[in-house]
């Protein structure tokens, strides 16, 4: 078993010529040969060395989409450091809310050093004030490539396969404190076995403008490639959004055969870009474009095929994934041997929990399977006693593989929490049926935006904090939007004020409040009077009850077809 | 112009009719408006006044509030249009 350190060595000694990234910006192209990724990464293993940071320290990094933030990961690993990549501050968010989250993720991490920019620094050691633990905060305007190779110089190199290789996080307050390691064993696992389950190999290129600090960008947009020594095409995020033509100009030109995509992306893709941007595109050599990250629907697919057919997408390229950072990236894979599979389900007895087969109803639901598992990874579906659920009844899906999470850093107690004698339980619900799982909906209450993690908790006390609404007495929730391809956030919170222009000002300050502070922009805010949001019996405010109201208060008389595309 | 705008900024991208947009409210840089309502915006006014939007266009740095916005879209306008 190797490492990531000696994988990457081993790339270097077998071509140290070969382009392992081609970076886009706006204006600018960038080919980086494993050679010059491994000087540059080398001189982030120096400069951490050098500040007295050790093999399995956790090193935080705090840089945009770009060289430096790649070089500074691969410079943890060479050190035998454990990554852990930060998003980084965005226009919108108030800097008291970043510090907030900073202050969030070092107080369960503990890192021993933080990379960022010297601009940035002042912010940082804010933060960090209360930390005794951060022992170096690096400078990356300091930090330069090394001019020759010493690889007997990298630690990284005497890693043992249990060590941990990097941490991820989702976002947000909540999901910051809950860090999912992973160790080099178990992401070599999980890269092994998924470039099996999609045939992938040294000849195909991955073009993608997915963020790093998200399991989808990380693993199958960047670590991955890399490794496998497929050439990678990567974008920034902030590019794609507003140039989505970009993608499909890259697949052109770097013949481009694998991308990854949250759902909304597809609909993203096949509505807003303009014929004009299209000029020239050819999607022939697109072999996979892989839904993953949140609910994927069949409508995104079809809205996708229909608009880039006739660039030269072909139907077999259209697949899904299923996937969660605690098993690495992938569970399951659909797609690619044979067409993902369409089950068109009854609607009356999917609210009872079962997925009939049920092509006849013209209001069928069509679902879309995530494929099968990957080599060595198990999915059973678990009914609230845990007992396997009979097959098309709907449960929580449950995993065990051989690329588990080593643990939630530093939080033995939600690590305990979440596996049942041995399987990893994942919040989410599904069902089996011939061997093929189908994701249908969520236990865990996370609000899943462009394939962002949200956790409600964190807007609801957010929008507490506005002046006149009434502190405990707010639900956040998703609700799906089909034009879009993805979920809307709607806040509802309870105010004692009754003058409409007093509970437009609150409403228009919760917007402003939660936007700024928060990883998202909110769609709905909904005021209501006391006593309105329903509680459980416990006394807590219930969600998902709470979002069928707000349906039926703000779509009356669409509430059948809302709630069905809700699910 | 700026009336169009904000109209349609309250309707479609708030989804909230009522929510009053001043002509200096930040709309990039505060969050107001997030990257895939900013490319709804383009779409809409390029539709709107005929003109076009470059991608790289879409930053606060270029506009931010809706009057900086119908000033782009002004110098943008063909010089015979009123």
């Amino acid at each position: 078993m190797k490492t990531l350190p000696q994988l990457l060595q081993q790339n270097l000694i077998m071509d140290p010529e070969r382009i392992t990234l081609h970076l886009l910006n706006t204006d600018t192209k960038r080919s980086i040969s494993y050679k010059e990724l491994i000087l540059g990464a080398s001189g982030y293993c120096q400069a951490l060395m050098a500040a007295g940071i050790e093999k399995g320290d956790v090193v935080v990094i705090i840089l945009q989409h770009g060289l430096d933030l790649m070089y500074a990961f691969w410079g943890c690993i060479l050190l035998g450091a454990v990554p852990s990549i930060m998003p980084f501050l965005t226009e919108k968010l108030s800097p008291e809310s970043y510090r907030k989250s900073l202050t969030s993720l070092i107080s369960v991490t503990k890192p021993a050093a933080i990379i960022t920019y010297p601009e940035f620094m002042p912010e940082v050691r804010i933060a960090i004030q209360a930390e005794a633990g951060v022992r170096a905060l690096l400078n990356s305007a300091q930090v330069a490539p090394l001019s020759e190779l010493n690889l007997e110089a990298l630690p990284g190199l005497t890693c043992s396969p249990q060590e941990l290789a990097l941490l991820q996080h989702s976002s947000g307050t909540t999901g910051l404190q809950k860090g999912v390691a992973l160790s080099h064993q178990a992401v070599l696992h999980q890269i092994e076995s998924y470039a099996e389950a999609i045939r992938m190999t040294c000849a195909d290129t991955v073009i993608s403008w997915l963020p790093l600090y998200h399991d989808m960008g990380l693993i199958a947009g960047f670590v991955m490639p890399i490794l496998l020594r497929s050439p990678l095409v990567l974008m920034s995020p902030f590019d794609w959004v507003r140039a989505p033509y970009k993608l499909l100009q890259a697949v052109t030109e770097y013949q481009g055969t694998l991308s990854w995509l949250p759902n909304f992306a597809y609909n993203f893709c096949a509505k807003k870009i303009r014929e004009r941007d299209l000029e020239g595109v050819d999607l022939a050599s697109w072999r996979a474009v892989i839904n993953c990250s949140e609910p994927m629907r069949w409508q995104s697919h079809q809205m996708f095929l229909e608009r880039f057919a006739p660039y030269g997408l072909k139907p077999s390229a259209l697949a899904t994934c299923y996937a969660m950072a605690e098993n690495v990236f992938a569970v399951t894979q659909g797609g690619l041997l044979e067409p993902v599979r369409v089950d068109e389900v009854d609607p009356g007895a999917f609210q009872s929990g079962r997925a009939v087969n049920n092509s006849e109803n013209h209001r069928s639901i069509k679902m879309l399977s995530a494929g099968r598992p990957i080599g060595n990874t198990e999915v059973r579906v678990l009914t609230e006693g845990r007992i396997d659920a009979p097959e098309r009844h709907i449960g929580e899906i449950a995993i065990r593989s051989n690329c588990m999470l080593t643990g939630y850093y530093n939080r033995e107690d939600l690590t305990e929490k979440a596996f049942f004698q041995g399987w990893y339980l994942t919040g989410d619900l599904g069902y089996l049926a011939d061997g093929e799982l189908y994701v249908t909906g969520r236990k865990k209450e996370i609000i899943i935006v462009g394939g962002k993690n949200i956790y409600p908790q964190d807007l609801e006390e957010l929008a507490s904090e506005v002046p006149g609404v009434h502190p405990g007495r707010v639900v956040a929730f998703g609700i799906f939007n089909a034009d879009i391809g993805t979920e809307d956030i709607c806040i509802t919170l309870e105010t004692d004020r009754t003058a409409a222009e007093e509970r437009r000002q609150i409403a228009a300050l919760v917007r402003d409040h939660v936007t700024r502070n928060s990883d998202i922009a909110v769609r709905y805010v909904e005021v209501v009077d006391r006593a309105w949001l329903i509680k459980t019996s416990s006394g807590k405010i219930a969600r998902n009850a709470n979002r069928d109201k707000f349906l039926r208060l703000r779509f009356p008389g669409e509430a059948e077809t809302v709630e069905t595309k809700a699910r | 112009m700026v009336d169009q705008i904000m109209a349609y900024i309250s309707t479609e991208l708030l989804k909230d009719p009522t929510r009053q947009i001043r002509e200096d409210e930040p709309l990039i840089s505060s969050g107001l408006i997030d990257s895939f309502g900013l490319v709804d915006l383009a779409l809409f006014i390029e539709d709107t006044f005929g003109i076009r939007i470059e991608d790289v266009e879409l930053t606060s740095s270029v506009f931010d509030t809706t009057s900086e916005l119908a000033q782009l879209i002004s110098k943008k306008l063909p010089s015979s249009t009123p």
